[in-house]
């Protein structure tokens, strides 16, 4: 079933790389990993807590975790490649093998599970022909079944590029990777206003600002329920010491839990 | 009386651009702060202290007290890191705090750091959100930028940066010290504790980790002051928290809440079970914490009223699962989840997972073998207690209340697969035919 664009790829992992893989960084691209790396090694008290962003400054150049990434990260850490294959082989946002432009990832843990998301994977999987940790033949798509993304109230719940895509359904999951496929613009329901590319996403991870945060909601319906719910009924927080004087802690009485 | 509910961090998350620094100083932003500048730092953590509150990341333990913990100043730098890692399943509260309202835990933090004599607090995020990095990142910024944060802080003196950072995918950096491991460019496994954090924490420095909750919290108890805080919630169990609901509820969502609120009241106000549907299980707070049923929709969500009760008050991730569900097939789930998710360290998890899962799918496909339940319990019973960290004991709450409370359904999964018994499409919130959302969302 795999549609793997390309065979070298299948047996993943640093000890299996392709000579591309190890093929030496172009001296402009070097030139501008050595000079974003310095800006993330600044963050941090200790260089090498920089190696998790670094990886994912490699996956927006390489769009996975190259064998020539490795060895940079290694060389700027102070680190043997052991060390850092170590951890790069630990965290399953980094990719040994070519990810797709989309990753698209499918909550079937088993909240999501249970509302759909098992249906939605069947659906997608066999619309698109790969399974978990797949990509299709044009190199668009990477699948993955992924655990809670921290959004159950939105069940069944779809990631792209690490962007929500709430309350799926199988036809609409279907829409998506055809529109995806087809280079139309989408847009998540809570995020920017369009899916970047996975490159473009992995450059955020590293920490650098692509000036999208101020698109899309603050919050979607779910998240605002209960707020909405507390204005219809004219429920608050009790007034404080410092908008009351002098605290207002004795009005209330829930004390003992028992109301 | 407090109402029944209590916007606090959420209240303008409905503003436009709620996110925004002047969204957020329209609403009492960092007023907090410019109050804490100037008190003492132990006037601070005092007020903290005082408040009682308890960590809002899982355990429950109280805020201040940890603080307190820590090393003394030896001149050396002390450490606050937010845990945002929020991977528990069923949790997704931090996730919608952070993308609308990022600068409570800003401020949050300029506070606790003044507080604990942190001058570079890190906030650990899970990497697979990156709308909330985008959040954050601006929030920092913006914060920067206005003098809330930097080497003068509102013109105090004080020094206060933060560094947010984006994990790679990992349930286990939720954990404490393998967060502070990852933090540190590692593969994220558990520390032996002691030390513990407070002492040798982050690059082995004195260190307090918080969750994102706990730290959001905290400009209301200074702003208000401590005994506003107590003023809501329980004795035992005080302030407010964000209460997540999800599952087979007409409308899910978040509600925040004083702790001490029941289920009951918060199913009553998600618009009760969907179509009418009998509740059968839920949980209490994410997948670790050990199931209840609806003889337990009185309980106060308190931490100790739901400990007496048999489980924890964890995360308030409140599942909902109707009767049309398989407790063999949701258990047999976050069976394959622990299993994943084990770091490998300690063996009575590496291995006992691993056994686990291969149980747990027999029984969900009605293969499982005369003694499969005892076999399953006496596993459970040698990771429980018997493991490095607390990922592996989670393992077994799961396995362990569904057998207690549903036997019956583990015993038929010796011969009728879970799927027979109850058909998954009766479970899904879209019409399986048209595959068309049946519109649930909001009512
Ligand atoms: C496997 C595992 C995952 C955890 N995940 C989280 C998490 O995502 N967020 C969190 O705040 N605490 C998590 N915790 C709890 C932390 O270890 C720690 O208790 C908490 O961050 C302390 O913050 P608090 O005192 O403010 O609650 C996790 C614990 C375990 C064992
Ligand atoms: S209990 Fe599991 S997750 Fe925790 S240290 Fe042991 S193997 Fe790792
Ligand atoms: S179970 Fe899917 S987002 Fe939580």
């Amino acid at each position: 079933m795999s549609a793997d664009p390309n065979e070298t790829w299948n047996a993943s992992g640093f000890l299996h790389v392709s000579p591309e893989s190890k093929r030496p960084y172009a001296a402009d691209v070097l030139e501008s990993l050595h000079a974003d790396a310095a800006e993330i090694i600044a963050r941090y008290p200790q260089k090498r807590s920089a190696l998790l962003p670094l990886l994912h400054l490699v996956q927006s150049v390489d769009g996975y975790v190259s064998g020539r990434g490795v060895s940079f990260c290694a060389e700027v850490l102070d680190l043997t490649t052991a060390e850092v294959s170590g951890v790069a082989t630990f965290y399953t946002q980094y990719k040994r093998h070519p990810n797709g432009e989309y990753t698209v990832g499918v909550c079937t843990n088993t909240l999501c599970a249970i509302m759909g998301g098992d249906q939605i994977w069947d659906t997608v999987s066999e619309h698109l022909g790969v399974g978990h940790d797949e990509t299709t033949g044009d190199g668009k798509i990477t699948l993955e079944r992924i655990e809670c993304n921290a959004a159950c109230d939105y069940a069944p719940v779809v990631m792209t590029n690490w962007e929500f895509f709430d309350n799926q359904t199988p036809d609409s999951t279907v829409k998506l990777v055809d529109d995806l496929r087809a280079g139309k613009q989408v847009a998540p329901t809570r995020g920017p206003s369009r899916v970047c590319t996975f490159k473009e996403v992995s450059r955020v991870l590293a920490g650098f600002d692509d000036g999208l945060a101020d698109e899309g909601v603050g919050a979607g319906p779910a998240s605002l329920l209960g707020l909405r719910i507390a204005k219809d009924n004219g429920w608050v927080a009790p007034e404080g010491g410092d908008s009351a004087g002098s605290g207002t802690a004795s009005s209330t009485d829930r004390k003992d839990g028992s109301q | 009386m407090t109402d029944t509910l209590t916007p606090i961090l959420t209240k303008f998350w409905d503003d436009p651009q709620s996110w925004t620094l002047a969204t957020y100083e329209k609403h009492d932003g960092y007023k907090a702060l410019r109050k804490a500048l100037g008190m003492k730092p132990e006037e601070v953590l005092g007020a903290v202290k005082d408040s009682n509150i308890r960590g809002r990341g899982g355990a429950g333990f109280p805020t201040g007290m940890k603080w307190s913990f820590m090393s003394p100043p030896d001149g050396g730098p002390r450490y606050l890191v937010v845990n945002a890692d929020e991977s528990e399943p069923g949790t997704c509260k931090d996730v919608p705090l952070m993308m609308a309202n990022p600068h409570s835990l800003i401020e949050g933090v300029a506070i606790s750091s003044y507080a604990i004599g942190c001058e570079h607090a890190f906030i650990y995020l899970r990497g697979e959100v990156v709308h909330v990095y985008r959040r954050l990142l601006r929030a920092v910024e913006e914060a920067r930028a206005a003098g809330y944060l930097g080497d003068n802080v509102a013109g105090s003196g004080v020094k206060v940066e933060i560094t947010v950072h984006a994990g790679a995918g990992a349930y286990i950096c939720g954990e404490e010290t393998a967060l502070l491991d990852s933090l540190e460019g590692r593969r994220g496994q558990p520390r032996l504790k002691p030390p513990f954090p407070g002492a040798a924490g982050l690059y082995a420095r004195p260190t307090s980790v918080n969750n994102v909750e706990s730290i959001a919290s905290v400009p209301g108890i200074i702003l208000e002051g401590s005994d506003w805080f107590k003023g809501m919630g329980t004795e035992k169990s005080t302030g407010f928290g964000i209460f997540s609901l999800s599952g087979h509820v007409t409308n899910p969502g978040q509600f925040e809440a004083p702790l001490g609120i029941t289920m009951r009241e918060l199913i009553d106000l998600a618009g009760g079970m969907r179509g009418g549907r009998k509740l059968k299980f839920w949980t209490p707070g994410g997948s670790s914490t050990p199931i209840f049923t609806e003889e337990h929709l009185d309980v106060p969500l308190d931490f100790d009223s739901v400990a007496a009760a048999g489980s924890m008050l964890g995360t308030r991730a409140l599942q909902v699962f109707d009767e049309t569900v398989s407790v063999v097939r949701a258990v047999s789930r976050w069976t394959d989840f622990y299993a994943h998710e084990s770091c490998g360290k300690c063996t009575p998890c590496r291995e006992g997972t691993w056994w686990l899962r291969q149980i747990m799918t027999r029984i969900e496909n009605g293969q499982g073998t005369q003694d499969d339940i005892d076999k399953l319990l006496d596993i459970c019973d040698n990771i429980l207690g018997r493991s490095f960290c607390a990922l592996g004991d989670a393992a077994t709450s799961p396995i362990t209340s569904a057998v207690k409370y549903f036997r019956e359904e583990f015993e038929i999964g010796m011969h009728t697969p879970a799927h027979v018994l109850f058909p998954p499409e009766r479970s899904v919130l879209f019409d399986v035919n048209t595959k068309e959302s049946s519109g649930m969302v909001s009512a």
